[in-house]
């Protein structure tokens, strides 16, 4: 795996970074995650669905990786099975040059990772006030009530949300701007490393995620954050990421430098997904859905490359043999498409690509 | 369906199963040696032999467990202490007074239940409304078995329209379809049919408001469809699910029925309950037990069965 | 972090008021409820005072004046069969009525909640076999497992107090794991997860503080039906026995007075009804006032 010079770096000497700005904060190597589902146990076959199928990837110190995709593509398992709220099946995770769960305790880890996740109101326990809610981490962790309290109002005022108004209130009462900052706040109990940002922002109205996005932007100068980016809006994460990850179907299709991926991408799925993307040019107008169709099932996903059903270039060897992450051609990205090193151009935008 | 058929019957099996299980131990968990439980107290020695070697008390609970079932599964469900006749002749006696009395509460309770709630749904919100809901919620907390003595007052004792108590004239327990007999019929009915007159009246009521605010009846409206017609279709889609309800409170009034069978004195599974009970006739209380708890089973399935029939989404869930 | 102003400067919280003042808060605009609640507190200090309340023994009666009519001199309710004072065995019946009634609920609630939770916590084979013996039970109309049980063990207060008992375990522990279930599911479970918090810490603070109001809503509801049951027991001579004064009972041995004093044998069971009937507007207004939606 090549590994990308990091973008930015990191603006404070963190005593916690141990391994050096070269080293990755976070490397996944094959991680696998298959879900088996119960069905009846008496009659109906056992389905697996493949979740994330074996990948792997990097995230640097001090960067934004942003990770795209159709719902189902395995984003949101990604998430999950980095922050170890389902276990793998299969795969390493190491962080900062320490593997999680042997040279790193899980809580060790679990205080320098964090995450904030899509549904603002579900993920605040209604029952408590926001700053019960906010201190919960720290006072887990043995911290004093009352300093526990005092963290809570620091944070509370530096995800922009007056202390002295929103520490004795309840979810319910808050907007959903309001609850996703408190989201944040919390994430941010434990000063964490790194951020993953589960479809933080996709719920909100788009005046409300905008100012969440620049606060984020802002908390990951002072925090000197990293942070992992899902979405499936392309504009908020071309806007947000250093880096972007393409996943489909569980697997990575495409991976690199943001601006590059978006300028320049090579998978086709890339491409597509890219195309239906709507134009901002009135000049031109995008004039057909490019993807068409659901994505495939991921209980019985397709034979070789998981995109050919619904790719436009698909040839035969295509349903054979399963592409690798291989270097593009302009050296700035990674895509695992058999295709991409041909002499002809894969056609940017696609015509039309047929359903299933 | 087929397929939705054979996986409601497997996961009915275990339940069944479980359920004799328990009807098995009821004789287990009475206080004392259970072979005095399933014989007179005067009963001799070489009986008292015969019943141990037959019931195998000395062996092991299991095996036990399995002798049983085994006689069961062939009808047998042992001797009653009291009148020494087999248990399933007098079960089935009873059983058949008490579907008698439990179908005619639960075929008067859907009727002004569901006029009660089919009411309430289509004005809701209105003094109507909350009348039927007063009127349901009264029908659900009331004792029934005081109830019971009521109507026995006023129609009985006071007005002498009725017969009091009894399971037909003089006490034969002959059925017939004439008024001499149905009249011993009129008073537990209407008294065992506030109970599912009441959850019925509630659920028609939420169903029929819910139907009436979904887009397609909005839309037949709206098509200038008359308020019959609409009401029409309102009552196309209550009725699977107020069916559905009918037959769960048909098989909880046949378990639930002894209160008022003893209230009235009609001769059904209640009725032998209570003696079964009175004389410590634990055979005759296993056999009815079992009898009623199976009924209850299988009528789960039935309802189940029909109303996936009836409405396919019932299978998905 | 570098000091901030917030940490200096202590400002003062302004404080939502908490969830159970809300409900409080919502429960008393609801008249009919109050009303109910207040019968219920009347009944209750009627059963503690008894002693004090009743104008003669409730035991002792004289063969001389069986079955007054209600408004008799010296017995404003009438005298039962035996010559008892009426209005004194109903004030002392309240004690064992009420007893049988609520008693078995909270003790269904606590080992319900114990098994639905950790069900719908723990999941996999531990559900499983928890919800399939409770299915086992619920497979048994209510009515007719309690009369099964308490004919079973033999007739008896502790025993009709078991059978009831065991009757509402099965539904409380099936309410109490589809709720668990459902908040073991939502994100802020996770998230405590993920900041580390322990199983116990994680049920204890985020899964007891959601579930055990809708467990108890259902619980609540389930005591007028408990009130019926227990009575219904007596009634059928499995629960109090004579000559203690219970209101289930009370109706049984005045079944033979329908003929010559049928309101006096009428008023144990209205007794039951009133209690019954105010149980349930409790627990109506309960579940409205504890619905954050309305």
């Amino acid at each position: 795996m090549t590994h990308f010079e990091p973008i930015s770096p990191l603006s404070v000497l963190d005593p916690r970074d141990r391994g050096g700005p070269v080293q990755p904060l976070l490397t996944i190597q094959g991680l696998k995650k298959y879900f088996h589902s119960a069905g009846n146990s008496w009659f109906g076959a056992q389905s697996v669905v493949r979740a994330v199928d074996d990948i792997s990837f990097v995230i640097h110190k001090g960067e934004t990786l942003g990770v795209v995709g159709e719902s189902g593509c395995g984003k949101s398992t990604t998430a999950r099975l980095l922050m170890h709220l389902i276990k793998p099946d299969q795969g390493e995770i190491i962080f900062d040059g320490e593997k999680v769960g042997i040279d790193i305790p899980l809580t060790e880890f679990r205080r320098q990772v964090q995450m904030v996740f899509q549904d603002s109101y579900a993920s605040l326990n209604p029952r408590l006030t926001i700053e019960d809610t906010i201190s919960f981490g720290p006072r887990i962790h043995g911290m004093y009530e009352s300093k526990a309290r005092l963290i809570s109002h620091d944070l509370l005022a530096r995800v922009g949300l007056d202390p002295s108004r929103f520490a004795g209130r309840y979810p319910h009462e808050l907007s959903g701007g309001q609850r996703q900052r408190i989201n944040i706040a919390r994430a941010l109990a434990f000063n964490p490393r790194l951020l993953i940002l589960d479809e933080a922002v996709s719920a909100l109205d788009k005046s409300v995620e905008a100012q969440v996005l620049n606060l984020l932007q802002d908390l990951k100068e002072d925090f000197g954050l990293t942070y992992l980016f899902i979405s499936h809006d392309l504009n908020v994460v071309r806007y947000m990421v250093d880096r972007v990850m393409v996943m489909y179907l569980g697997s990575i299709a495409e991976i690199g430098d943001g601006e590059t991926v978006f300028s320049t991408p090579v998978h086709p799925y890339t491409k597509a997904l890219l195309a239906s993307m709507p134009s901002m040019d009135p000049d031109q107008p995008t004039r057909e859905a490019p993807l068409s169709g659901d994505p495939p099932n991921p209980i019985n996903p397709p034979s070789g490359c998981r995109f050919h059903p619904r790719c436009i270039m698909a040839e035969a060897a295509c349903s054979q043999k399963r592409p690798a992450l291989e270097t593009t051609r302009h050296k700035k990205s990674m895509a695992a498409c058999l295709l991409q090193n041909r002499d002809t151009p894969i056609p940017f935008p696609p015509i039309k690509v047929s359903g299933q | 369906m087929i397929l939705y058929t054979l996986k409601r019957f497997a996961l009915t099996i275990p339940v069944a199963i479980g359920v004799s299980v328990v009807c098995f131990l009821l004789v287990h968990i009475a206080p004392g040696d259970p072979l005095t439980a399933v014989l007179p107290t005067d009963a001799s020695a070489e009986l008292q032999a015969q019943m141990r070697s037959l019931y195998g008390f000395d062996k092991p609970l299991p095996v036990q467990y399995g002798l049983w079932i085994w006689r069961v599964l062939h009808g047998d469900l042992g001797q009653s202490i009291a009148t020494g006749r087999p248990v399933v002749s007098e079960v089935f006696n009873a059983v058949i007074n008490s579907i008698i009395v439990a179908a005619a509460a639960t075929s008067i309770g859907f009727l002004a239940g569901g006029i009660l709630g089919i009411v309430a749904g289509y004005y809701q919100n209105t003094w109507i409304d909350r009348l039927a809901s007063i009127i349901s919620s009264l029908g659900v907390s009331v004792p029934h078995y005081w109830l019971g003595i009521v109507l026995v007052i006023i129609f009985s004792v006071q007005l002498g329209w009725l017969p009091a108590t009894g399971g037909g004239p003089g006490g034969s327990g002959n059925r017939s379809l004439d008024w001499a007999y149905l009249q011993f019929l009129v008073l537990p009915a209407i008294t065992m049919s506030v109970i599912p007159m009441g959850i019925i009246a509630r659920s028609v009521r939420a169903l029929v408001g819910e139907i009436l605010t979904q887009d397609f009846v909005q839309a037949l409206a709206a098509k200038g469809l008359t308020d019959r017609k609409v009401f029409q279709h309102v009552l196309k889609n209550a009725a699977p699910t107020a069916f559905a309800v009918m037959g769960l409170q048909l098989g909880y009034l046949l378990g639930g029925s002894i209160l008022i069978e003893t209230v009235f004195s009609w001769p059904g599974t209640g009725f032998l309950l209570n003696a079964a009970i009175f004389q410590r006739d634990l055979p005759l209380l296993q056999g009815t037990i079992l009898v009623l708890a199976m009924f209850f089973v299988i009528l789960n399935l039935l309802v189940d069965l029909l109303q996936s029939l009836i409405d396919p989404r019932v299978q998905r869930s | 972090m570098t000091p901030n102003q917030a940490l200096e400067t202590q400002p003062v919280i302004a404080r939502s008021p908490g969830y159970w003042h809300g409900v409080i808060k919502r429960f008393s605009r609801n008249h009919v409820a109050m009303g109910a609640l207040i019968v219920i507190l009347g009944l209750i200090l009627m059963a503690v005072f008894a002693a004090y309340i009743a104008p003669a023994d409730p035991i002792k009666g004289s063969m001389l004046r069986r079955l007054k009519p209600i408004g008799t001199p010296g017995f404003p309710l009438g005298a039962d069969e035996l010559g008892r004072d009426m209005l004194s065995r109903l004030i002392y019946g309240a004690r064992l009525s009420l007893l049988m009634g609520l008693s078995p609920v909270p003790i269904a609630f606590v080992i319900g909640s114990l098994l639905g939770i950790t069900a719908g916590y723990v999941g996999g084979l531990t559900n499983s076999l928890i919800m399939r013996t409770i299915d086992v039970f619920y497979a048994f109309p209510s009515v007719l497992l309690a009369v099964a049980l308490s004919g079973a063990l033999g007739a008896g207060l502790t025993n009709a107090l078991i059978s009831i008992t065991l009757v509402f375990i099965p539904p409380i522990t099936r309410v109490a794991e589809s709720v668990t279930t459902q908040v073991r599911g939502l994100d802020y479970i996770d998230a405590a997860r993920a900041s580390g918090a322990s199983s116990y810490t994680i049920i204890r603070v985020h899964i007891l503080g959601n579930v055990l109001g809708p467990i108890f809503v259902y619980a609540t509801g389930l005591v007028s039906v408990s009130m019926i049951l227990a009575s219904g027991l007596s009634f059928l001579g499995l629960g109090v026995r004579p000559p203690d004064p219970e209101w289930g009972l009370m109706l049984n041995t005045l079944r033979t007075a329908i003929y010559t004093q049928p309101l006096v044998a009428a008023l144990p069971g209205a007794m039951i009804f009133l209690t019954s009937i105010a149980f349930n507007i409790v627990a109506d207004g309960l579940r409205g006032a504890m619905d954050v939606k309305s």
